[in-house]
Formats: C-alpha cells, structure tokens, sequence
C-alpha cells in the first residue's frame, strides 16, 4: 500500500522554543514593569510624570500581551487547558498563596491605609486630569487597576476561546461596560463637574444608590440629571432585573455587563476551576446568599424608616445597619474575599456566597425564566470538565450524566461547561417555558 | 435480604448497582481491583495532561456509596465459584451472593510483537496504565503510538501536551478509516497532521527493540524503518478481559456468553459491559463503548430486580473528539458505501467541519449521519432515523436540530446549497431558523 499525502492547512510544531522565548520575554517586560510600580510606591512623593506612568503600567501591559500573542502559534484553536492542574499558580501552589496575599493586601491599604498607596495614586495624576480633569484619588487608581485587568486578561480570554463565538462576544461586552460605564463615563461625569455615577451598577450590588442619603443628594443637588441617575438604577433593579431575566436569564447581567463578573471572567478565568463543587459548597452558598440579601434589605428598609421619621423612632440603629453592612459585606466580602481570594478559592466567591443581586436574578432564573442548559440526549460520557470548569460551583456533570437540564439560581450563563465539553452535550438556551426542566421532544417534533 | 455481587467498578458494574438501589433495597458490593472509586475511565485522558485530578473525575462525591448503601470492596476476585454462589477473594475471604454481576472490562490487544512486554511499551486503559505512563514518560522526547483508533488519537494527544514527539503508525490508509469513510477520515488525518503529529499512514509494526538499558529504544516498521523512541503506546483496539471467568464454568467465547438479557449460561450470573459477546448475534455481537456499557447496566438491573427486560441496543450513537474536532455519529455509516446506499458529503473550507449523510438510493430514507465540528441534537437525529425520515426532509429542517452555542455561525445554507448542486433536480430550501424566535414563543421553533 502506497501512503498518500495529505497536505494540511497548516502544521504546528510539538514543541517551538521560539516561541517559548517569546512568552519568556514578555513575562519579563511585565516584570520589568511591576519593578517599576513597586519602585513608584517607595519612591519620592513628586515622582509622577508621563515616563514612570509608561515604564510601570505601560511595560505590564504590554509585557501581559506579548505573553498572550504566542497562543495563536502554538496550536490550532480548540479547548486547551493543559497543564492547569500542574502549574503551581493556578492550582494553589505557594505562588498562588503569594498572589492571593498580595491583592489581599492592596485592598487592604486601599480600603484602610491608603496613605501607603499615595505614591502610585500621584503615578496615575496625568492619567486622571486627562480623563477627569483633576488630580487622582484612591479610587481612580483602583478603577484604573482594575479596567487595565478586564482589558488586559479579556485580550488573553478572547485568545484563548478564539474557536467560540459566544465567549468572544461575550468578553468584549465585559470589556466594553468596563471600560465605558465603570470608567470613562464616571469620568467624564466628573471632568463636567456631575456627581460621579456608575449606571452598570445598581441596588442591592451597588446599594447606596437606593438609599436614602443618595438619593435625596443627587435630586436636590443635579437637577435633571440627579433624577435621570436615581429614576435609571430604581427602573433597573426593578424592571429590568425581572424583565430580562424572564427572557435571559441572570446570565445578561452577571457574565454580560457587571463589573465583578467581569473581572472574574477575564482575570479570574485562570482559578475558575478552584471553585469547590461539593454538595456541603451548595448548601453554604444558599444560606450565605439569601443571609447577606435580608441584610441589605433590611439595612436600605431601616434607613428608609429613619428617614421618613427624622430619626425620631430607630436613632442610630439604621446607621449602625449601614455601616456594619458595608464594612463586612462592602468591603471584606465583596473586596478581600471576592478578589484577594481569586488564587485560592476561585473567581465567583463574592457572586457565589454574597452578592445580594445575584440572589435577587437567581431567583427570578430559577422559578421564572426561560434559560436553561439543555442537556443532549445520552451524549454524556461523565468526564467531569464542565463541573471542574464551572466558577459558580455547580456540579453540571450530575444533571448531564442524567440526561436532565441544568437550571440552577446560581448559573451566570458563562458557557464555559458547554464549551469544555468534549462531548458536545450542552447548550445554554432561552426557550419555551414548557419542557423547561426537560426538553419535551414532541414539541420540536410537532413543528417538523 | 439478597445478596447481589457486582466484580468490575466501571461504568457498566456501577450503573447497575445505582439502578438496583433504585428498585431494592438488597445488599449491593461492588468489587474492583483497580480503584476503591468509581471514576470515568473516558477521562483518564484530562488527568495525564493536567485539565483534571483524579478527584475531578470521580462522577460522585465519596459519601455518595455509603448514603445509597452500597459497598465498595477494593479487593482482587481470584475465582467464581458458580456452584457454592460465591466468589473468592485473593486473600481468601469468601463473599457469597445470590446474584451475581461481572462487568470486568476489557484490556489491550497485544499481537505478538517481538517485545511488546518490554518495559516502557504499554497500552492504555486502567488506572494503572496512567501510573505507568506517569513512570515511562519522565523525561522522554519522541514516543511511537500503534494502532489508529480513539484511544490511539487520545494517547497521542496526552503525550503531545507533555512536549513529547508522537510518531502515530496506521495500519491504514488514513486514520481510522475502518471505521470511517475516506471522505471523514482523511478530514481527520489532516487535522491530526496540523498538530505536528508525525502520522505515518499503511505502516505496520514489525519490531520493538530494546537498548543496553533494557528498555524501549526503537521500533522497527514492516518496511525495516527503525523509528527511535523513549516509549510504545500499543493502542490496537482491546478485548475482552475474562481471564477470571475462564476458570469458571461461566461459558465464554472472546468475551463472556450472554443472551440479548445479559445472562449468563449459569443462573443467577449475569455480565455486562466491554467483557460480554451476544451469543444470539450475527453481528456487532461485542459493545465496547461507555454508552454501552451505561445502558446494558440500566437493562440488567430491571432484570436483577425480577422484572426480566431484554436490552434493546436502540438507534446507534457515538462520540468522540478528535484533537480539536468534534465528531457525533448516528444510525449506520459504513466504511466503505454498501449496495443500495447513497452518501452525501459537505466540508467547510476551513476543513474542521462536515457532514456525512447516508441514505437509501430508492426512498432517499436515512439510514445513519457523521457530524464533525458542529453539535447537533440526539434526540431529534434518533427521532428521523427511527421515522425512516428523507435525506431531504432532514436537509430541510437541520436547522432544528442545530446544537452549537448561540452565535456560531450556521452552515445549513450551505450544506443544502451543496446537496442541490451535487443533486441537480433536488432544490430544495431550509425551512426554518432557530434564533431569537424561541425566547418568544411558547414553544420551541
């Protein structure tokens, strides 16, 4: 028998030391880089300046993405999670306990002490009067941070599922509400003199804004647009919210456009699999969730109360409420825990075990929704990707194995089990109500 | 209460076990040498390249068989003794049953190659074969893979994503086409090339050759090609494991004897899964795959729980994936065309996905579907071959059955566009779209 030559498109090497070298490079530009800002922090208080603002974030940045480039040579597009496993950093090796206590730490500083981060807040000045029109505070730099992530780690997101339409779309809309509604616009709100505003947020995640207090500054003090902001977040949590996670489900608001989602699907893509997927995990996050969506229901309903009565029937018990809600719930769950922890516990805890909004829209997914994730037929080998690469914990392989649709409160919509699944049994739908639970086949049948 | 032993923690032992918990409440032990837990052995694969541990692949948490009230001997079963209804442990604990399960799997094909017991030469199957391989591929740079199937592709792959080099022998012209019509196998072939496999078509295996260490060192190829490498994955397909039940009066052919019920010649035994042959069968009469093994579980404990059910094979499916490219079968595609049968073929210019349709040459009704790089519905495709559905019923309404994420891009234009220029005559149209309609229709479009 006479072999007979195939030609491929294209061939990819087992191994490419070039392009090994060129990873190499990059990590060290990025490293360079973080030397810098490390430098900027001990330094002189007037260091500022354009070029210490390049050699710091700018070297990390592109350091970051000279890193990420080689991907699209390695090896044709497809699921690679080779190696995750292996690699200390993303499997809780002593690197990752080192990355973990060194965001802890930033939020840390920047929530307490942020005295010992002035030196980088004056590095981003020229950044902050460019886009604000004044100098900058502590929460431009993390604002600043935190966009450069999403942007960054979204690039190496949209790389790496470069196969899947639905994860690139997906990227680039955390990408784009990042960048342009919890950033550009809060800025250009303050370079126009406006109270700053993020409308991507709303109450019960970004809970000020239905208090009290917020409220009635921003009438009394913005006019129409003080109005506008209050009347948008009120129209969101309460008509948007139940709306399209009627047709969506909680998936357009958790994996599409918040802000901690997409940090999570971006930066945090690296530790997704860290989530824990034990049934004890379940029952934690049920009490958990719903535990921190009475308290900052009851803390917004007290402050209410407070001030409909001038404070003559609770005193200070609604401020208490509110302070003890944001010290624990705003600041060391949803900073500290949330993302400090990224390393060791994975990149939902926050959404999983805490965000009152995700409870809210979980709620809504799992009684009254038309999402769901059909499982396909008897096509499941059990393999368990979907349940290791699912953030929110959820043990998809349990519903797949039995041939039933994942419905679940706590399903952001990511798509990354049908994605991983080498199988191809699942698809995340909007589809009828009827057969929700399981697709009722006669229906399509009907049809055809 | 009823004793039930079940030898093998596979898929098919397990499956059977869970079904009878589910209609008895007799004692249930599961035996197994291999691992005290269940795990799927379909991905053993992801471990060795580091996607999941072994924890990752157990399909239940530990406290899963204790809560069910089923035990877990992790024990090697050294003989059946079908008179006494017992089986006989190694260490000569004697465990009695009154019904009794062998689901023991099957193991590699050896074809008597000059060394293939030598060290660093093994095949891939067990639990222990991943140890093994853990051991033979420290430090190593170019492995020999022979034999062209699922798990050959599967190992290749393992070794790839270690930065090994894998020279990949078919015996073949093309990967797998024994199996696979050319068309399909040589979309594959080329995928597997552009991983930079070094895959070397109609080459047999001649000789595995040691080095002063005594281990693998090269092989020689049936045109006297000496190929080095540090490791000899042997992937030639598998076979029945019934060393334990040949010393029983259990009667065997190639695989342990069963009826369409999975019972044995002995009453009370029963076997299941890769280890059992259809005595009744004129063909397919060995079912080696994880589906399989699942549903012979699920016919068998209906039995076992005294409502005697035969175990109905169903329209065939299968699935597997092949590096980067999915690949989902359904009813019957042949090797190579049969009488009376028509084939229908579409390819995406990227060469990453296709179709492959038979069919009836009179009545143009289905006769079976390959799907490469695109997902489509089980449940609809099983649907239209048990209707005997048209080639070109189904071309009309593929959209339907479309499975791929939301915006991916659809191809059922194009595969019908191309059906009507190979078939001059045919014109036909697609009737209908998923999308958007079906967030707003009470039913499903």
């Amino acid at each position: 028998m006479t072999p007979i030559q195939i030609e491929p498109f294209k061939i990819y090497k087992t191994h490419n030391p070039k392009l090994e070298l060129i990873k190499k490079i990059g990590l060290g530009i990025f490293f360079v880089g973080l030397f810098f800002l490390l430098v900027s922090l001990t330094g002189q208080k007037d260091v500022g300046g354009g070029l210490l603002l390049f050699l710091s974030f700018g070297l990390s940045i592109i350091g970051a993405l000279i890193y990420c480039i080689p991907a699209f040579k390695e090896s044709p597009a497809g699921i690679k999670n080779n190696r995750i496993f292996f690699n200390g950093f993303t499997s809780k090796g002593i690197i990752a306990f080192i990355a973990g206590i060194i965001i802890t730490s930033f939020y840390v500083f920047l929530y307490w002490y942020p005295g010992l981060l002035v030196n980088w807040i004056r590095l981003v000045d020229p950044l902050s009067y460019t886009l604000r029109g004044v100098k900058a505070d502590r929460w431009f730099l993390y604002g600043t941070f935190y966009t450069l992530a999403v942007l960054v780690m979204g690039t190496k997101m949209i790389i790496k599922y470069r196969h899947n339409t639905y994860q690139i779309v997906r990227t680039l809309s955390v990408m784009f509400f990042q960048l342009g509604f919890a950033y550009l616009i809060p800025a250009l709100l303050i370079m126009f003199n406006k109270p700053e505003h993020y409308f991507s947020y709303f109450w019960p995640l970004k809970y000020q804004y239905l208090f009290p207090h917020d409220v009635t500054t921003l009438t009394a003090n913005s006019g129409a647009l003080g109005y506008f902001m209050v009347m948008w977040g009120a129209a969101m949590t309460f008509i948007a919210v139940p709306v399209l996670s009627y047709f969506f489900g909680k998936r357009w608001y958790c994996s599409w456009v918040c802000g901690c989602g997409g940090l999570a699907e971006t930066a945090g893509d690296p530790f997704r699999h860290l989530s824990d997927k034990s049934l004890k995990a379940w029952k934690i996050e049920r009490i958990s969730i719903h535990s921190v969506l009475v308290f900052i229901v009851v803390t917004t309903a007290l402050l209410w109360v407070n001030s409909a009565t001038d404070g003559k029937v609770l005193g200070g018990l609604s401020q208490s409420f509110s302070s003890a809600y944001g010290f624990l719930i705003g600041a060391i769950f949803s900073g500290i825990v949330g993302v400090g922890f990224y390393p060791i516990m994975g990149s939902r805890v926050w959404c999983r075990f805490g965000c009152p909004l995700a409870a809210i829209l979980g709620l809504f997914q799992r009684f009254k929704s038309k999402f769901r994730i059909t499982t396909n037929g008897g096509q499941c080998i059990s393999c368990g990707n979907c349940s290791t690469y699912c953030e929110m914990g959820i043990d998809v392989r349990a519903y797949a194995q039995r041939k039933q649709n994942i419905i679940r409160s706590s399903c952001v919509g990511c798509g990354i089990c049908a994605a991983v699944c080498p199988r191809g049994v699942l698809r995340l739908e909007n589809g009828p109500e009827k057969g929700r639970y399981n697709i009722v086949l006669d229906d399509i049948l009907s049809k055809s | 209460m009823q004793n039930l032993v079940i030898i093998g923690n596979g898929i098919s032992g397990v499956t059977t076990a869970r079904h009878v918990r589910k209609l008895s409440n007799m004692n249930i032990a599961i035996i197994s040498a291999e691992t005290e837990y269940f795990f799927s052995r379909t991905a053993l694969m992801y471990v060795y390249m580091g996607h999941m541990r072994f924890k990752e692949i157990k399909p239940y948490e530990d406290w899963f068989w204790s809560k069910n009230n089923i035990n877990l001997v992790k024990a090697t079963v050294n003989s059946i003794d079908t008179d006494n209804k017992s089986v006989i442990l190694d260490d000569g604990t004697k465990i009695s049953y009154d019904k009794l399960v062998v689901a023991t799997g099957s193991q590699t094909n050896k074809f008597g190659w000059p060394g293939q017991d030598l060290p660093g030469v093994q095949g891939l199957y067990s639990w222990q074969d991943l140890e093994l391989l853990e051991e033979n591929s420290k430090n190593i740079s170019h492995a020999v893979i022979v034999g062209g199937g699922l798990i050959g592709i599967e190992f290749a792959e393992m070794l790839h994503s270690r930065n090994i080099h894998v020279t990949f022998l078919v015996r073949e012209e093309f990967y797998w086409d024994n199996i696979l019509p050319k068309e399909d196998a040589k979309l594959i072939s080329r995928h597997i090339l552009e991983h930079g496999f070094d895959l070397q078509f109609g080459v047999q295996l001649k000789e595995i050759v040691a080095g002063d260490n005594g281990r693998v060192k090269a092989v020689k190829t049936d045109r006297d090609e000496i190929i080095e490498c540090q490791l000899v994955g042997l992937t030639p397909g598998v076979h029945p494991n019934i060393d334990l039940v040949k010393k029983s009066k259990i009667e065997t052919g190639r695989g342990i004897l069963v009826n369409d019920f999975l019972e044995t010649n002995i009453p009370d035994v029963y076997a299941a899964g890769d280890c059992v042959e259809f005595k009744e069968r004129e063909q397919f009469r060995f079912e080696q795959l994880w589906y399989t093994g699942r549903m012979h579980g699920e016919a068998l404990a209906q039995t076992i729980c005294g409502k005697r059910t035969k175990y109905e094979r169903g329209v065939w499916f299968n699935s597997a994936k092949f590096l980067d490219i999915e690949y989902q079968t359904y009813g019957f595609v042949a090797a190579a065309p049969r009488d009376g049968e028509t084939s229908f073929w579409w390819e995406h210019k990227s060469g990453k996905k296709a179709v492959k349709f038979v069919y009836k040459s009179d009545d143009h009704s289905i006769i079976g579907m390959n799907t490469y790089g695109m997902r489509y519905r089980h449940k609809l495709f099983e649907k239209w071959i048990i209707e005997k559905r048209t080639v070109e019923f189904i071309l009309e309404h593929l959209a339907q059955a479309n499975f791929d994420p939301e915006f991916f891009e659809k191809h059922e234009d194009e595969i019908i566009e191309e059906f009507n220029k190979q078939n001059p005559g045919a014109n036909l149209k697609l009737k209908s779209k998923r999308g958007l309609r079906n967030i707003f229709s009470k039913e499903l479009v």
